[in-house]
């Protein structure tokens, strides 16, 4: 068995690695190096400069506040969604079940001016929000916040539903028995268990935020300093063929993924290493 | 699972906050669409949708979602076995490459493809003098397409790959089957759904896909506009109803996605259960 390892019998290997490093180069490696190789051209003052200017500030953090919240919203209402849909049974769980991947599947420019047109002030639902609240929602942050709550609706969601479907009931029955109170069970037995899928939820619909464009261009009125998001202003470099200062604020905004992503990845290791030592 | 009872007022409250939810931010805007695109009556929904630039940027959007799904099912199933039949050094490595683009935001992708392409690149000489146009033409907008799909289709399979082991392919293997009898006999019904499912999604994105491809486009009409970027454009024109009477064709095109979602996961379901 020790020998397989290294010679497997199963034909086929060059060929199908060979496709697999072709098309990965062509389409994903190639690009991702010109992209390190036009960066190592900038100067860091010159990159420097370019992502502290105060217009750029502001758009990451335009981009970081709305991208927080709505995933913030994603966190609870995934939650409860995928509570639902585990725990209850009731007429239409299917069509709800199905309708929460609609965010995938409808292209984001369509949701974008669907979402701008409902909350503008004559809108159906912005009429009502500026009638009775004064609030007005399309060209606010609120707006884009908005946008990017349906973006992220599917992705907390998602990743709670498996993770509570395979919970084992044996606990919150003892827990039961034990005389704890509704409460008690779901923070101290129910909420651990499903808490990594939560955070790897909200992170996934945080960095999905932070980088959407489609729906939020049309929603957010692209004001400087108000509601300009970082991808908008990588968009408008591009356009004044600005390719530096472009592919600064990129940089800037690829590592804000990467730490997001890292840090989840960091917090998944540590739970599942307490988990696989506890058992 | 047997679900448990639950005290009637929790439950319905939470059920009745969900199917709110939805119903405001994913029914509404969907319904928005519909009546705003026939508001105007029928003839002239019909107008806007056999126009001749829309019929030319859907023509487009279907050609770029055709070389994604072709491009991306060769790369899936090389990318699948490869990595689930075989050991090698690096294979961390190339699955993160795999999943990368996912994680990058649509913009970002369009610019690395500008920086590769591009007339600051030193591939634009070369390419130039063959006569090659990459950026605000056609086969940008097909890479950009196929770059933001490209993890959808192998990250299907592979689970479902990894699942079966590799048993069975040995077996063959000892027997003389050639690569291509193992893959077509003992291979492929094992991740024919996956394989159709990944598709469904690879398809679904790249028909929508915007930032992107709004990056590589040349933004001509009848010639490198897509049906979102045709959208955007006849929305920011302020022609509504056509925009909105454009996007009720996406809006259709989601909703077959969403079915197809549903039977394919039961049918995959129903699939497994039997092997078992």
């Amino acid at each position: 068995m020790k020998l397989r390892k290294t010679k497997s019998i199963i034909p086929g290997f060059g060929l199908t690695f060979g496709v697999t490093i072709t098309i990965l180069s062509l389409i994903v490696l190639i690009p991702l190096c010109s992209l390190v190789v036009y960066s190592a051209k900038l100067s860091p003052a010159e990159f420097w400069h370019t992502i502290t200017r105060e217009r750029v500030l502001s758009s990451y953090c335009v981009s970081i506040g709305t991208s927080l919240s709505a995933a913030l919203v994603n966190v609870f209402m995934g939650l409860a969604l995928a509570w639902v849909l585990v725990r209850y049974e009731f007429p239409g769980k299917r069509f709800l079940d199905g309708i929460i991947e609609l965010p995938f599947a409808l292209p984001t420019a369509v949701a974008g001016i669907s979402l701008t047109h409902l909350t503008t002030t004559n809108g159906w639902v912005g009429k009502i929000a500026y009638d009775l609240f004064g609030v007005k929602l399309a060209y606010t942050p609120l707006g884009i916040t908005i946008a990017l709550i349906f973006i992220g609706i599917p992705f907390v969601a998602r990743s709670v539903q498996p993770v509570l479907e395979k919970f084992d009931i044996q606990y919150e029955e003892a827990a039961v028995i034990l005389g704890a109170s509704r409460l008690r069970i779901f923070w101290t037995v129910i909420f651990p268990e499903i808490l990594p899928a939560l955070i790897s939820g909200f992170t996934l619909a945080f960095a999905r935020g932070v980088g959407e464009y489609g729906s939020v261009v049309f929603i957010s009125g692209n004001i400087p300093y108000e509601t300009e998001i970082a991808p908008l202003l990588i968009m408008s470099k591009l356009q004044e063929f600005d390719y530096a200062s472009a592919t600064s604020i990129a940089l800037a905004l690829l590592l804000l993924a990467f730490v997001i992503l890292s840090v989840n990845a960091i917090f998944q290791s540590i739970v599942s290493k307490r988990i696989s030592g506890m058992a | 699972m047997k679900v448990r009872r639950d005290e009637g007022a929790i439950k319905w409250i939470l059920i009745t906050l969900c199917a709110v939810f939805l119903a405001v931010f994913l029914i509404l805007p969907l319904i928005y669409i519909v009546v705003t695109s026939l508001r105007a009556g029928f003839q002239s929904y019909w107008k806007s949708i056999t126009d001749e630039y829309a019929l030319k940027a859907a023509v487009l959007t279907l050609e770029a979602t055709a070389w994604a799904v072709v491009i991306n099912t060769v790369f899936g199933v090389c990318a699948a076995w490869a990595l689930t039949k075989f050991q090698f050094r690096g294979k961390k490595t190339v699955s993160t490459f795999i999943d990368l683009p996912v994680t990058v935001s649509p913009i970002i992708a369009g610019l690395i493809f500008v920086l590769t392409f591009g007339r600051q690149s030193f591939l634009f000489p070369i390419l130039d003098r063959l006569g090659i146009q990459i950026i605000f033409a056609v086969p940008g907008i097909v890479l950009a397409t196929v770059f933001v799909t490209f993890p959808f289709i192998s990250r299907e399979i592979i689970p479902a790959l990894t699942a079966q082991g590799t048993d069975e392919e040995e077996a063959a293997a000892q027997m003389g089957a050639s690569m291509f009898t193992i893959f077509r006999k003992v291979t492929f019904p094992h991740i024919k759904w996956a394989l159709l499912y990944g598709v469904v999604l690879c398809a679904a994105r790249a028909m929508g896909e915007f930032g992107a491809v709004s990056v590589l486009s040349g933004h001509l009409r009848g010639k490198t506009n897509t049906l979102p970027l045709y959208i955007e454009l006849l929305y920011q024109g302020y022609d509504f109803t056509g925009a909105f009477a454009a996007s009720s064709i996406l809006v259709v095109m989601s909703v077959v996605i969403l079915a197809l979602r549903v039977w394919l996961e039961k049918k995959g379901v129903k699939d497994l259960d039997v092997r078992k």
